[in-house]
């Protein structure tokens, strides 16, 4: 299966690889998949006061496809805000990248990402998380 | 040195030019059909026939009555496994394999279920060999047939044929093998070995894809199969089907080359899979999987934890390698091989089957060491596990949740 230019692109040149200080209440983490299931997914978000982000980082165990959907958000991420943030759909994604449907999960895998870091910086700044109505298969 | 380099010789192999050559009159000039027994065009290409029914019976010390062309390995796994199965029913029903087999003989094995049939699927152990004294166990007054492989075509063990045969006859079963990644790589003899039936294919061995060959003994005991297909009656009866004469001229061939070339051969490639492989352990967190002290000349299986292996492909594109790890397949099961192992998901994700051959050169294993080395770092910087790893977590205390 061969991947596409983009997916090559962010394989090749990840965006914003790296760790922010989970114990800074300025900073969201999300951490999700399995190493059972071959993909984990951490993506962490520094926000502003303006509840705006202004920086996002990652670390992805998984696939071609898996790191460059994890890179892809981080650049995404960079300058919203988090209920914009929050909007991001994982078939953005997939159009995006151009993901064949066998790897779709990776797509999902980085929304769940991104909704998981906000509410972590949600919840750590005295907000309610926000439950996702999107049921993913 | 050309890129990419092909390190995946367990999946198929390239054809020798000598084997191209050998093949090339069998397609033009020398058409004939085998069976064509009234004009010269037929007995040229009966004659062709014959000689590599002799070339291929001499690599596995059998006699060449008792080779039997099919259309590869799975064809002769079908063949073996549903036509014993049909032949002895009166005498018994019951079959017992190992969940480390092919696909092949695994499915076919299903098919005989199906058919009313009774099958033990014995586990490995840790190393991935046969617990004898478990096959021994399994053993029933209804056991027909033992379908165990010679030398696994993930991890490159290899079985203790010898023992496994002694224990199928000592029950009055029949012993089958699956040997497509050994015939031709390590010696192997029917008789010595005491196998009855056995699957080979040409494209493991620097032949043509689309021919193969089953072994069935004919003395000692005397062996027969029920044809799968209907026809001709060629083969014996076993098997109809006007002969692929290039093809089968292509599998003689090839294996007249590994009888003359296979002890020098493998005593090369294992040192060169020894020095990839003591090179890669240098990483720290780096396993092999498998017995290595009963193992194919020509394979390295190795997990990279923390690393997930199609990832780790895609780093390494020069290098034409295949993983355990499953991403692409519609189930993400990681190799079914590795986790009867009893290794875990992670492990079995993280792994690199790297195969050997005829034409690898110590120029691309060094390269081969250099890019793996390279790509298991940088995956890992960006890897989390590595980095959670790296601080002290028990990743194995972490609710993870599964999707």
């Amino acid at each position: 299966m061969a991947y596409s230019e983009k997916v090559i692109d962010h394989y090749t040149n990840p965006r914003n690889v790296g760790t922010l200080d989970k114990s800074s209440h300025k900073v969201g983490t999300g951490l999700v998949g399995a190493p059972e299931c071959g993909d984990v997914m951490r993506l962490q978000i520094e926000v502003d006061d303006n509840n705006v982000i202004t920086d996002a980082k990652f670390k992805t165990f998984g696939c071609g496809s898996a790191i460059a959907s994890s890179s892809l958000a981080t650049e995404w991420l960079k300058g919203k805000s988090i209920d914009d943030a929050m909007k991001i759909d994982n078939m953005d994604i997939v159009e995006e990248l151009a993901l064949p449907p066998v790897k779709i999960h990776c797509s999902v895998l980085a929304e769940d990402a991104i909704k998981a870091a906000i509410n972590d910086y949600r919840i750590k700044n005295g907000m309610e998380a926000i439950e996702s109505e999107k049921v993913h298969h | 040195m050309n890129l990419p380099i092909y390190l995946d010789n367990n999946a198929t192999t390239p054809m020798d030019p000598r084997v191209l050559e050998a093949m090339l009159p069998y397609f033009t000039q020398k058409f004939g059909n085998a069976a064509s027994r009234n004009h010269a065009f037929g007995w040229v290409a009966e004659e062709a026939v014959d000689y590599a029914r002799e070339q291929v019976a001499k690599l596995i010390g059998a006699s060449e009555k008792e080779i039997i062309f099919t259309s590869g390995a799975t064809e002769s796994d079908n063949l073996a496994i549903k036509g014993v199965f049909e032949m002895y029913k009166e005498k018994g029903n019951h079959i017992i394999t190992t969940v480390t087999e092919h696909k092949a003989v695994l499915d076919a094995c299903k098919h005989v279920e199906k058919m009313g049939g009774k099958v033990t699927y014995l586990p490995v152990k840790e190393d991935g060999l046969v617990d004898l004294d478990l096959l021994e166990k399994s053993m029933t007054n209804e056991t027909i047939l033992v379908a165990i492989m010679y030398g696994n075509n993930e991890i490159g063990v290899i079985q203790p044929i010898k023992q496994i045969s002694a224990i199928a006859h000592k029950y009055g079963a029949l012993f089958m093998t699956d040997a497509v990644q050994a015939v031709g790589k390590i010696p192997v003899n029917v008789n010595e070995d005491g196998i009855d039936l056995l699957a080979l294919t040409a494209h493991k061995i620097y032949g043509p894809k689309g021919i193969g060959a089953l072994y069935v003994r004919r003395k000692g005991p005397r062996v027969k199969v029920t044809a799968q297909m209907d026809g001709g009656g060629h083969e014996r009866g076993m098997r109809s089907g006007t002969l692929n004469v290039p093809g089968i001229v292509g599998l003689g061939k090839a294996c007249e080359i590994c009888s003359q070339e296979m002890e020098a051969e493998a005593k090369r490639l294992s040192a060169l899979r020894d020095k990839l492989q003591t090179s890669l352990l240098e990483l720290e967190e780096s396993y092999v999987n498998g017995n290595t002290a009963h193992r194919l000349p020509h394979v390295a299986n190795i997990s990279f934890k923390y690393v997930e292996g199609e990832g780790l492909m895609m780093a390494m594109k020069d290098l034409a390698v295949s993983s355990g790890s499953a991403c692409t397949s519609a189930s993400l099961e990681p190799s079914y091989v590795l986790k009867s192992l009893g290794l875990s998901d992670d492990l079995a994700h993280s792994s690199i089957r790297f195969g050997l051959g005829r034409f690898t050169t110590e120029e691309e294993v060094d390269y081969a060491i250099a890019v793996t080395k390279k790509s298991v770092n940088h995956l890992r910087e960006l890897s989390p596990l590595w980095e959670m790893f790296k601080e002290g977590i028990d990743l194995d205390k972490i609710e993870w949740a599964e999707h």
